[in-house]
This record gives structure tokens, C-alpha cells and sequence, in this order.
């Protein structure tokens, strides 16, 4: 037993600590086509206390630490590229607190969308938070530390708007809390304290969140699911746009695929309504339906599908398997997609140009994009299924999302949770004195280098 | 291409315009009636294929023995008049391209059923009633292969009709079956009433699933319980095709002891189950199915229904949910009969 081996036992105890090949096997790859990369250690801590003494052990060594949630990212951000020690949080899963009246709750880092959804409904039906469309394996705070949006991200933005407050373990194992919590036993506010974004976004390079408090919003006794659908691409900024002004819809999507054959061709607007009662639920529909895209339906140019009761309930179930399913599309089970935030005006160039790789590297399309904040931007989804028996076809995902990485930036966008070679290509990009900003704050933080490093790398 | 036989001067002699005045969805007296048929006749265009809800309906009113839906749905294909949104029709009619999936040709043995697309629901066909039956199609995947097409007359594509048909009949045909029991009234009526309007042979006998159902019914007569229940048939748009096969419906009531409610809409004067309306590109359509379904199930409710019985999937897909919650029970006529024999 080596000496790191030792000291991450007497950490975490010894069943809680592992350098054997399988499970080192394990952690070195994450669903998407990043190149493998091998762990020397892995270490499950349960508090935050043991997440602190594992930092400081680290840094004594210069050890890289991989912070870990569900593994899920598909981006390979929790794929150790220098090795190192990868801290799995899921043992960290108690939600603390849910606090009804003001609407937060307070999880460990390794709280899995999965367990809030199944607790929320069991003790407080009242309350939700904005559910990704992810496994439910995926974390809470893994979600929120990418930037990632949810099914209420059409009213209330990015799952990392939501946030009230955070406690993290700073890459040298000091502990900081940030918003309210820093002043009072309360998360109920990140403001009106002066901001520290430094760890959000940064994929683990800056510090290692360990609690969170979210915000939870009214969870609707009915949730409905309608679909409208269009020829032409051009149409759908503006059949959003006019969604989005009757602030009825709770989640919007639009999307275009070639992976089922009665949807070719087309691209469907997905739009969730939800209502305590059947009186809202049909003022609601009526505004949308009539009054917003009724012109449409007149002219023939598009119209509402009808969703028999079994196909909708695959739309609204929770956590909603829909994008699990057609991850399957290609025989091997391989699934990346490459996010990115775009202005809502080029969702037509989007598909157009997405068709395009796709076909050049023979994956069947599958394209959706979510509404951010009433349409201040979308978050695309290119999706590419691949097998994960045929080292061709994942090097033929890998090519078409470095891609579809290079046409975010040239469309205007930003890449969402780029893997390395997305970070490399925001980075040339970067405005200098931002990434000088960047550089800095990462230097104060992590002098050693120790947080996931190979991750914004020439920061 | 397969082309629609349609009387002309039969309908034109036409004394009283059924077809239209009697419409459930139009407000159209008799001297409107002719000059609109006139001019659908003519191939011009009329306000009547603006309106048309796709019901269906004119096919039973008329007393001439034309097809002035199928006229009224080739008319609308032809002027660019689709009753629905182009992109709502080509997902539907890529839905069902009845080559996707693989044909297997396997020996059946007669009688033989269809379940048209609905293969899901093949689970219902067991027990006593349906001893010995086979089923089309054998997996659930191979649906399309047996998909009867017609639904397309709910978005005036024709033409996919007539292009497929054909090939499904080619495929029902490649068993070796000399009947077919059509578990959708849809199937029944284009096997016995479109495809012979337009032309299409069909070289095997349909059966209406009723008719089967009762013809068995009857030969399980001493096991049969009657069930004590009061039930509301909701009559599907292809029914209209097959009036003639109707009675059956009471024929099976009576003989497993159900009663069949008095109610406001039943025989000609049933509505529609609201789904071919709902997204139509009139104004007011969703409205308008939104009015129908509730109009429908208030007067099963009124008149005393317990259940609400079936034939159609889609009528059962599209109200089985307001139906239940509307205290009533959705019920399947297949469902209901194995209810009485045990």
C-alpha cells in the first residue's frame, strides 16, 4: 500500500478508497468520445471535512483532483487528463433543507437529479426545481457547476441563475462560503453580496463545490405537452419568439431529426403548459394556440401535432428518459452532443450547418435546442450517436463535434461546456484581457495547479 | 391511377342534398346545398371543402349511393385546400409508408384478424371469443404492411391512398386468406367502400369485427353472463362507411345484457370524436373539438352511461382520458364482450 493510498484510507476509510484496475478503469472515460484517461486513486469522501483534508493532502503531493458528480457531462470534464486523485461526490447526497416558504433547497454536492425530483414530490408536491434532461444519476450541483439549464429554463434561465448561495473547498482545502449563507444560517439569496463567480462554469478547475442551495419553484398539478410543427426552419425564431411573449409556456424546445422517418424534414416546437386546474390550463392554451400561432395554422404553414395520451407521457415523464432514448439511435449505445449557446436568430443555420457534418460523417441528425430566458438565447444540442465497438465511428463522433465546436464560435455562439478542444478554441478566441483576468484568478486560487488540470489549460 | 367513381347526374338529380343539409358541422339549406355540390362536381372551388370537418358523414346521409366525401376530399387535394397544416399532413402520411419495416409471409390460419396499425392492442384478442384466430400483423413493427391508409381522407391526400392501397391489399393478400375480420371499422370501409369506389380490387371478403364478435357471441351463448350495464357506443367517422353493419352494435348489447343509453348522439346524429378537428386550419377548430368532446360525454353522463364503449383506437386514444375523468369507464367493444363470456 503506497503512502497516498494510506493517507486518502485514514481520510475517507479504506473502503472508500480504491487504486485497483477495474474500478480505476472505470473513472477513466465518460460516455462521450474523449480519449481515456487513467486515475491513480479514487476516493469517495462523505463530508466536507474529508473533501478538505484530500485537497490538502493533494497539494502537499501536487496530486491532481477530478471532482466528480454523475459523470454525465459527456464532455470528458471529469475525465482525469493528468491522473491524479478523482473525488467522487456521490457519497455527499443529503438534502439538507427545503425551505417552502422561500422556495430553496440546500443539497450536498452529490445529490442526484433523481433523488430532489423523487423527494420534492414526496414532501413538498408543491415545490420543483428546474430538471435537466439528463439520467437521474446526474447531480444537482454537477449540472449547476456546467452552466446547465433545465425545464424551466424558458422563464428563469441557466439551473446556475438559480442558485442562493454555495459552499466550496478552495484547491488549497481553505472552506468559503458565497451569498447569504456567508452572513447568516439563511440560503435564500446569492445577493446583495459583492460577486464571486469563480466557480461556476470553470469545470472543476477553480474549487470543489460541497453544498448548494437552488431555488425551487410552484410545481403545477398538471402538465401538458402540445407540439407544433414547421417546414421551414426560418419560421421558428419567430414562432418562439411569439410563444415566448405570452409568457404561457413553461418549457420550449425546437428540434429537427432524421433519426425517425415521419419527422424528416420537419421541425418541431415543443412547448410544456402547466396549470393547477383546467380553467388555466385552457386560458393557457387558448393565448398560445389561438392567439399566438393561430395565423399559422390558418395559412397551413404549420400546425399542432396531435400527441395520443402514451406518446405524451414520454414527454412528460420524469426525469424524462426522451433524450436516453434516441442517445440510442445507432447500435453501441455512443452519445455525445455538443452544446451550444446561441442568439435565437440562427437557430435555421444551426440545422443547415449541423445537417452538413452530420451527413459528412454519416450520424443520423438530431438537433435540439431549449429556449433560455424568454428567448434571450437557446442551448443547442448537436447530438451524435456513435458506437462505442467501432473505433471509426467514434472517431467519426469525435471529428463531427469538434466541428459543430468550431461552428458555434464562427455562428456567434458560445460553446456550453466544451470539452478540451472546445476550451481551446474559446480560448484563441477570448477577448486578452479576459483570459488575463482568467489567468489571474486561477493563479490566486490554484497556485499548485492541482484542480483538474488539461482543463482551460493555457489558463 | 386509381380513379373515383362518382355519379354525377345522380347527384345532381338529387332531390333533397342529404349529403350536405344534414351536416352536423355546416348550416347549409338545399338550394346552397346544390349549387356548392355543383361546383365540387365541377372542380371548382367552395366554401363547403373551406369547412368540411372531415367527418365523414356525407358518405351515410347520401341516398344516391355517391361518395361525395371522397369527392369533397379528392376536390381539396386538388384546388390546394387541405383541411389541415401541410407539415401536420407530411408527418402523418411519412408515419405510415407501409414498406418500412420487413414483410414476413408466414402461414396463417383462417379466420384471420387484422389490427390495421394498432398491433398493440393485439393483446385484447384472446379467450373464448377469438379461439383460433390469427392475427395480422404477427409483430407489432410490421404494422404499417397493413396500415389501411384511409385515414388520409382526413387530410385530403387521396392520391396516398390510392398510391398505397394497392400494396397493402398485395401484402394481406400474399397469406392466402379468402376473408379478413377488420378490427377497425376504418379497414372494413376501405376494403367494402373505398377501394371499390375508386377501383381497387380486394380479392379477399371483409368482415366487420361486429359481425364476428355477434356471429360468436352466438355460438357462445350459454356462456354468456349478461353484464347488467349501462353503456354509450361512440360511433367512429368510419363507420359512416359501413352504416349497413350498425345494428350490430345493439345486436351485441342485447345479447351480453347491456343497455345502450338513450342519448342525443347516436346512429346519424354521433360526433365526432374531436381528434381529425381539433387541428384543423379553420378558425375555431381547436374550440370546436374542445366543445364536441364535452357535448358528447355530457349526454353519455345525462343519459345514464356507465361505460363508454369503443370500436375505434383513435376515438379511444383521444377520449378515454376526458372519459374517465369524467367518472364514466372507456372499454374496448372486444373488451366488453370477453367481459361477458368469461
Amino acid at each position: 500500500m503506497d503512502s497516498i493510498f494510506k493517507s486518502l484510507a485514514e481520510i475517507v476509510g479504506e473502503s472508500h478508497v480504491s487504486s485497483q484496475p477495474e474500478e480505476l478503469y472505470i473513472y477513466s472515460y465518460d460516455l462521450g468520445t474523449t480519449e481515456p484517461h487513467r486515475p491513480d486513486y479514487i476516493v469517495a469522501p462523505r463530508t466536507t471535512h474529508e473533501v478538505q483534508e484530500i485537497v490538502k493532502l493533494a497539494n502537499r503531493g501536487k496530486i491532481p483532483v477530478v471532482p466528480l458528480g454523475g459523470g454525465l457531462s459527456l464532455a470528458g470534464l471529469a475525465v482525469p487528463q493528468r491522473g491524479g486523485i478523482v473525488l467522487d461526490l456521490k457519497r455527499m447526497d443529503t438534502i439538507i433543507e427545503v425551505n417552502g416558504k422561500a422556495r430553496y433547497v440546500v443539497v450536498e454536492a452529490g445529490v442526484s437529479q433523481g433523488q430532489l425530483i423523487s423527494y420534492l414530490e414526496k414532501y413538498h408536491p408543491k415545490l420543483r426545481h428546474s430538471e435537466p434532461q439528463a439520467p437521474g444519476p446526474a447531480t444537482i450541483a454537477g449540472n449547476v457547476a456546467i452552466h446547465g439549464q433545465g425545464d424551466l429554463a424558458q422563464p428563469y434561465g441557466f439551473n446556475s441563475d438559480m442558485v442562493n448561495g454555495l459552499e466550496v473547498v478552495l484547491p488549497t482545502g481553505e472552506l468559503c462560503k458565497i451569498g447569504s449563507c456567508s452572513v447568516s444560517p439563511i440560503w435564500f439569496t446569492l445577493h446583495p453580496l459583492p460577486d464571486l463567480g469563480l466557480f461556476l462554469g470553470w469545470s472543476g478547475t477553480t474549487g470543489i463545490i460541497t453544498k448548494l442551495s437552488l431555488k425551487l419553484f410552484p410545481s403545477k398539478r398538471i402538465r401538458e405537452v402540445e407540439q407544433f410543427i414547421v417546414e421551414d426552419a426560418e419560421l421558428v425564431p419567430e414562432i418562439i419568439y411569439k410563444i415566448s411573449h405570452t409568457e404561457m409556456a413553461e418549457d420550449i424546445f425546437a428540434g429537427t431529426q432524421t433519426t425517425i422517418p415521419a419527422r424528416m424534414g420537419l421541425h418541431h416546437v415543443t412547448m410544456y403548459i402547466t396549470a393547477d386546474s383546467e380553467k388555466e390550463l385552457e386560458f393557457k392554451t387558448g393565448l398560445i394556440w389561438d392567439d399566438a400561432l393561430g395565423e399559422y395554422i390558418r395559412n397551413g404553414d404549420g400546425g399542432f401535432v396531435d400527441l395520443p395520451p402514451p406518446i405524451k407521457a414520454r414527454f412528460t415523464e420524469r426525469p424524462s428518459m426522451l433524450l436516453s432514448t434516441v442517445a440510442d439511435a445507432k447500435e453501441g449505445g455512443g452519445f455525445e452532443y455538443v452544446g451550444g449557446i446561441m442568439p435565437m436568430e440562427t437557430y435555421p443555420e444551426c440545422c443547415k450547418r449541423g445537417a452538413e457534418i452530420c451527413s459528412r460523417h454519416d450520424i443520423p441528425q438530431l438537433l435540439i435546442a431549449r429556449v433560455i430566458g424568454r428567448s434571450h438565447s437557446m442551448m443547442f444540442a448537436w447530438a451524435y450517436v456513435f458506437n462505442r465497438a467501432d473505433l471509426e465511428s467514434i472517431r467519426q463522433a469525435r471529428e463531427a463535434v469538434h466541428e459543430t465546436d468550431d461552428l458555434v464560435l464562427e455562428l456567434g455562439g458560445a460553446i456550453w461546456k466544451p470539452g478540451v478542444y472546445g476550451q481551446r478554441l474559446m480560448m484563441q478566441r477570448i477577448d486578452p484581457t479576459t483570459l488575463k483576468l482568467m489567468e489571474m484568478v486561477k493563479g490566486l486560487l490554484d497556485p499548485n495547479g492541482i484542480m483538474n488540470p488539461g482543463n482551460w489549460e493555457a489558463v | 391511377m386509381f380513379e373515383l367513381i362518382f355519379d354525377e347526374k345522380k347527384c345532381l338529380a338529387c332531390q333533397t342534398c342529404d349529403c350536405l343539409t344534414k351536416c352536423q358541422y355546416m348550416d347549409i339549406d338545399i338550394d346552397t346545398a346544390k349549387t356548392e355540390m355543383r361546383k365540387i362536381i365541377n372542380g371548382e372551388d367552395s366554401f363547403v371543402l373551406h369547412q368540411c370537418v372531415t367527418c365523414y358523414a356525407c358518405e351515410e346521409y347520401c341516398k344516391m349511393g355517391n361518395h361525395p366525401f371522397y369527392l369533397i376530399a379528392e376536390r381539396q387535394e386538388e384546388l390546394g385546400i387541405p383541411p389541415t397544416p401541410k407539415p401536420v399532413i407530411r408527418q402523418w402520411v411519412q408515419l405510415a409508408i407501409p414498406q418500412m419495416g420487413e414483410l414476413k409471409i408466414e402461414q396463417v390460419k383462417e379466420p384471420v384478424l387484422s389490427m390495421c396499425m394498432f398491433g398493440q392492442l393485439a393483446g385484447s384478442i384472446q379467450g373464448k371469443l377469438f379461439d383460433g384466430v390469427s392475427i395480422l400483423p404477427r409483430e407489432n413493427q410490421e404494422g404499417m404492411q397493413f396500415f389501411c391508409q384511409l385515414m388520409y381522407l382526413h387530410f385530403a391526400r387521396t392520391s396516398v391512398i390510392k398510391e398505397r392501397l394497392p400494396r397493402i391489399i398485395e401484402n394481406i393478400t400474399k397469406h392466402n386468406i379468402t376473408e379478413l375480420i377488420c378490427f377497425h371499422d376504418e379497414c372494413y370501409g376501405t376494403f367494402t367502400s373505398y377501394a371499390p369506389a375508386v377501383g381497387i380490387e380486394v380479392p379477399f371478403k371483409p368482415i366487420h369485427f361486429f359481425e364476428y364478435l355477434y356471429n360468436r357471441l352466438v355460438e357462445l351463448k350459454d356462456d354468456i353472463k349478461p353484464l347488467n350495464l349501462k353503456v354509450a357506443y361512440q360511433r367512429p367517422c368510419s363507420s359512416r362507411l359501413s352504416p349497413e353493419k350498425l345494428h350490430f352494435v345493439d345486436d351485441i348489447f342485447n345479447l351480453i345484457g347491456v343497455e345502450s343509453v338513450k342519448r342525443e348522439y347516436v346512429g346519424e346524429n354521433a360526433l365526432c370524436c374531436g381528434a381529425p378537428i381539433r387541428g384543423q386550419r379553420k378558425e375555431g377548430s381547436r374550440q370546436l373539438a374542445i366543445d364536441l368532446q364535452r357535448r358528447n360525454i355530457q349526454d353519455m353522463i345525462d343519459a345514464g352511461a356507465e361505460f363508454c364503449v369503443f370500436n375505434c383506437p383513435y376515438c379511444f386514444l383521444t377520449l378515454s382520458e376526458r372519459v374517465t375523468k369524467s367518472g364514466l369507464k372507456p372499454v374496448f367493444m372486444g373488451d366488453l364482450c370477453r367481459l361477458a363470456v368469461g
